[in-house]
């Protein structure tokens, strides 16, 4: 498959509120398709974000939307953009089919056709025989479809979905992955996804670019960052003291990330040819009995804790 | 043009305001009556309009401008804060500018209705009830007063009551803050002048600036004794400080230090 413009590209921006830098010195790409923008709370995903749509002047860098100048530019980058933020948000007193209509014209089309696309919009995202209520009786769930379908309303070449799962249960959760899926992979709509949620991301798209602090942590195809670059193991382990301290900080120093999942069993990377053997030699270095040792497969979860630290 | 023609279409759905447009048209009759008696009852001609009454009409009108003022602005930018609409908006091909001129278009059309329109019917109503352009050709300046007054009375207070609108979420509180700066302004008047018996500190009540630039529009001694000047500085100054507010309030990211 012949090699596409990247959608979104930025060149060393930085992004401070006062003192407090939310974006340092980031440079990145998103390729065409189904993005995830992966971070923990605060990493800097809704400022970049907002950045890009011109809420928020940066204090340096270049940013490009489309392949428009987010400074020159920022209104033909809105008329090709759509937008679902990331907390609640609608127009009050406005009914849904009111109110994506209104965003339709907002956007630049005539009323006939923003009407028009403004049923067929909330059909597809499920909110067909509820689009004569009043926004204010929606519940969470609804709002956050009405946020897409007003982002949708003038078939944008570009989405930002800013943590669509907000908030939502878990049925809600999976049909909205549901609707951001199809349209990143049946309907062609190139879409960055925000979330701090691993799960959403890897579910509905195929590159991932992983905020820390402000910064880039990592980025690329998620099936590449998922490839093994040494062995994943889970380990449960027993030490004399019940301390496992120690024998977390020989595996650090030897090179391993490990870091806690849901149970007690914790998930050990391994790089190069090592594997299990060099696990065995650190923990009989240790006294440390091996109660569980099992290969894994590499999850994006994996790619996260490895690119942001996190023990 | 998208968001002032959804925001009159809004209003004009709400039958409590159609009512309250109604109402305040309710002199604009009175003084047609008045008219239509003056030049067609010899004995009623005392009544025949001079350029004063349709400066005191515009003067009657300020109750219903205050409640329409009230009515309309007040939730106008608080009521899309509450609901986080702003990033809504900025999010989509439209300027801060365009945003607030579109809300503000709303706020002055309504006003206009109140005011400039009603005035210049009453002008047309005399031409027609006189059956001639004697009046109008004697007071050829009251189109260009009319319209002039009306335009600074209705900027001044739409912008006013934009800003204070955009500093609040919660609509109700724009109220209270707006009937709050214009009875304590003209509070403090009273007191300064009881105090000193002089009008010269008419300057600090927003009312008594409107009164005194009217006067000087429609060529009527000065109520005052505040160098009219000095009003038209405040009125524009508080338009300024206005836009001052707006643009550092309407924004897609509200940023709280």
């Amino acid at each position: 498959m012949a090699e596409t413009a990247p959608v979104v590209t930025l060149e060393g921006v930085t992004v401070a509120y006062g003192k407090n830098r939310a974006l340092r010195d980031v440079t990145s790409s998103f390729s065409a398709g189904a993005v995830g923008l992966l971070g923990p709370n605060g990493a800097g995903k809704s400022t970049m974000i907002k950045a890009l749509l011109g809420f928020i002047v940066p204090e340096r860098g270049r940013m490009r939307v489309l392949g428009l100048d987010v400074a020159a530019a920022p209104l033909d980058i809105r008329a090709r953009v759509g937008y679902m933020p990331e907390s609640d948000a609608h127009i009050p007193g406005m009914n849904a089919v009111s109110f994506v209509a209104y965003c339709g014209e907002l956007a630049g089309l005539p009323r006939v056709d923003a009407m028009q696309r403004a049923h067929e919009v909330l059909f597809y995202v499920g909110l067909g025989e509820a689009r004569y209520r009043n926004l204010e009786t929606y519940s969470t769930g609804m709002k956050q479809r009405i946020k897409l379908a007003q982002a949708l309303v003038h078939d944008p070449d570009l989405l930002f979905l800013d943590e669509p799962t907000n908030g939502m249960d878990p049925k809600g959760r999976d049909e909205m992955l549901e609707l951001v899926r199809d349209l990143a992979h049946n309907k062609g709509v190139n879409l960055i996804l925000s979330s701090h949620l691993l799960p959403d991301v890897e579910y509905t798209c195929d590159h991932v670019v992983v905020m820390d602090k402000g910064a880039i942590a990592a980025a690329g195809p998620i099936a590449s960052l998922k490839q093994p670059r040494g062995r994943v193991y889970e380990l449960r382990v027993k030490t004399p003291s019940g301390d496992l301290d120690s024998f977390l900080e020989r595996l650090r120093v030897a090179g391993l990330d490990c870091h806690a999942t849901d149970e007690d069993v914790m998930r050990v990377f391994v790089p190069g040819e090592g594997g299990a053997q060099q696990l065995f030699a650190l923990a009989a270095a240790e006294r440390v009995q091996v109660r569980h040792l099992r290969p894994s497969v590499p999850t994006l979860e994996d790619v996260f804790a490895h690119a942001v630290g996190e023990q | 043009m998208v968001i002032t023609r959804a925001g009159l279409r809004t209003f004009f759905a709400r039958r409590a305001f159609l009512g309250l447009l109604l109402v305040s048209w309710f002199p604009f009759f009175v003084r047609a009556v008045q008219i239509y008696a003056a030049a067609n009852l010899p004995q009623m001609a005392v009544l025949a309009p001079t350029a004063d009454t349709f400066r005191q009409f515009l003067e009657q009108q300020r109750p219903f401008v205050f409640f329409v003022t009230v009515y309309v602005g007040a939730g106008l930018i608080a009521n899309d804060r509450r609901a986080n609409a702003l990033q809504i908006y900025l999010s989509k091909p439209l300027t801060r500018a365009e945003y607030v001129f579109g809300k503000l278009a709303i706020l002055m059309t309504f006003l206009a209705l109140v005011t400039w329109l009603p005035a210049i019917v009453l002008l047309i109503v005399q031409i027609s009830f006189a059956g001639n352009f004697t009046f109008f050709r004697n007071n050829v300046f009251l189109f260009p007063a009319i319209t002039v007054f009306a335009f600074l009375q209705v900027t001044m207070i739409a912008t006013a009551m934009l800003a204070l609108s955009s500093l609040s979420k919660s609509s109700r509180y724009v109220g209270i803050l707006y009937a709050a700066v214009i009875f304590f302004t003209q509070a403090i008047y009273g007191v300064l002048y009881a105090v000193t018996r002089s009008t010269s500190l008419s300057w600090i009540s927003f009312s008594a600036n409107l009164t005194q630039i009217g006067d000087v529009i429609f060529r009527q001694p000065l109520t005052y004794d505040t160098p009219w000047q000095v009003s038209l500085l405040m009125i524009v100054g508080l338009t300024a400080l206005s836009g001052v507010i707006l643009e550092r309030r309407v924004r897609g990211v509200e940023v709280v230090a």
